[in-house]
């Protein structure tokens, strides 16, 4: 699916400590947790719901822009 | 918009902050901070009181006048700030151990005064600072590192101790529903008066791993199953009721406020 506007999925390596809500709450299995880090495994799927953004207690993933 | 409220009302030369992977804590920190910014309130006039515990770390990474105190005396401390300056909005982060074990005095005495403070409990259900320890809020059965066969006390409902001791606005919510903790945080910084919050949130460190309650992300969905709303609440029928904790917003009271009052005393001489 085509990206819905000009949002980009974040993620800040640096605050994230590979808990893996994000992961277990995406609707669209969007990520993974590889080496105790999120990563974005199929960014083609993400429909920019901000789940992740919302659940993420590290604020490590977000949507970034307007 | 996650990015913009960090900027703003964090102190991101100490970010990541020092909860455990997967705590739920950052979830209701986010959730208040978004709360004042949708009551658009000058960062200047907010004052964040905590006690000690995991919860109470809150105040170092927020960006307004913050004072760390010590153990279970968040509210004396407020109280004291409060009285200070009536003017700022004074809000208590706590924890469940904090506000009804070493401050449960206080939490009583500070509802009866009805003095205008917005208290956030978050309650882990656990110590999970010192080591995992049962709180007074740890369900009965359940397991501690002080309690290896299961607590044998009966736990507290905070919501009901803050209602019957005179707070003018009780509500309860989980880290599932993220937007209404948002939500109920408003409306208590908008009370004029004590506003009480009590945030379940989760420990997947101690209180998971001993009660074998599976990782954090299946925590929160238990705080979800285990949960329902006071208006569906009402609804169910009565086998369905047993066992479920109600959230929502649960009593809303008038009555003057305790500065109020002062100042009132105060001028009549």
């Amino acid at each position: 699916m085509k990206t819905l506007n000009d949002k980009k999925l974040i993620v800040e390596e640096e605050f994230c400590k590979g808990c893996g809500i994000c992961v277990a709450f995406c609707p669209k299995n969007v990520l993974k947790v590889k080496n105790g880090k999120v990563l974005i495994a199929d960014i083609d799927s993400c429909i920019q719901c901000g789940i992740c953004e919302m659940r993420c207690p590290d604020y490590a993933i977000y949507l970034g822009g307007k | 918009m996650s990015k913009y409220l960090i900027e703003k009302y964090y102190r991101t030369e100490r970010l990541p902050h020092i909860w455990c992977p997967g705590c739920g804590n950052g979830i209701v920190l986010k959730a208040i901070v978004k709360a004042i910014d949708n009551l658009k309130i000058n960062k200047d006039d907010i004052c964040v009181v905590s006690g000690i515990g995991c919860s109470s770390r809150a105040t170092g990474y927020l960006d307004f006048n913050t004072v760390h105190t010590t153990h279970g005396r968040a509210l004396a401390f407020a109280t004291g700030i409060k009285f200070a300056n009536p003017k700022l909005h004074v809000i208590v982060i706590t924890g469940d151990g904090d506000c009804a074990a070493i401050g449960g005095n206080h939490l009583i005495h500070a509802a009866r005064r009805n003095i205008d403070i917005t208290t956030i409990v978050f309650n882990n259900n656990i110590y999970g600072m010192t080591g995992g320890q049962f709180s007074p809020t740890t369900p009965t059965g359940d397991k501690g590192t002080t309690a290896p066969y299961g607590n044998i006390d009966p736990n507290f409902d905070l919501c009901e101790l803050a209602k019957a001791s005179g707070a003018t606005y009780v509500s309860r919510s989980t880290v599932y529903g993220v937007n209404m903790i948002t939500k109920q945080v408003e409306e208590g910084i908008k009370n004029k008066g004590f506003s009480f919050i009590e945030v379940l949130t989760t420990c997947p460190t101690y209180y998971g791993r001993k009660n074998k309650k599976g990782d954090a992300a299946e925590m929160i969905r238990q705080l979800n199953e285990m949960t329902v709303n006071i208006n569906a609440y009402d609804k169910l029928p009565e086998e369905k009721r047993e066992n479920k904790i109600v959230i929502g917003e649960l009593y809303r009271d008038t009555r003057e406020e305790y500065t109020e009052k002062y100042d009132r005393l105060i001028k009549s001489f």
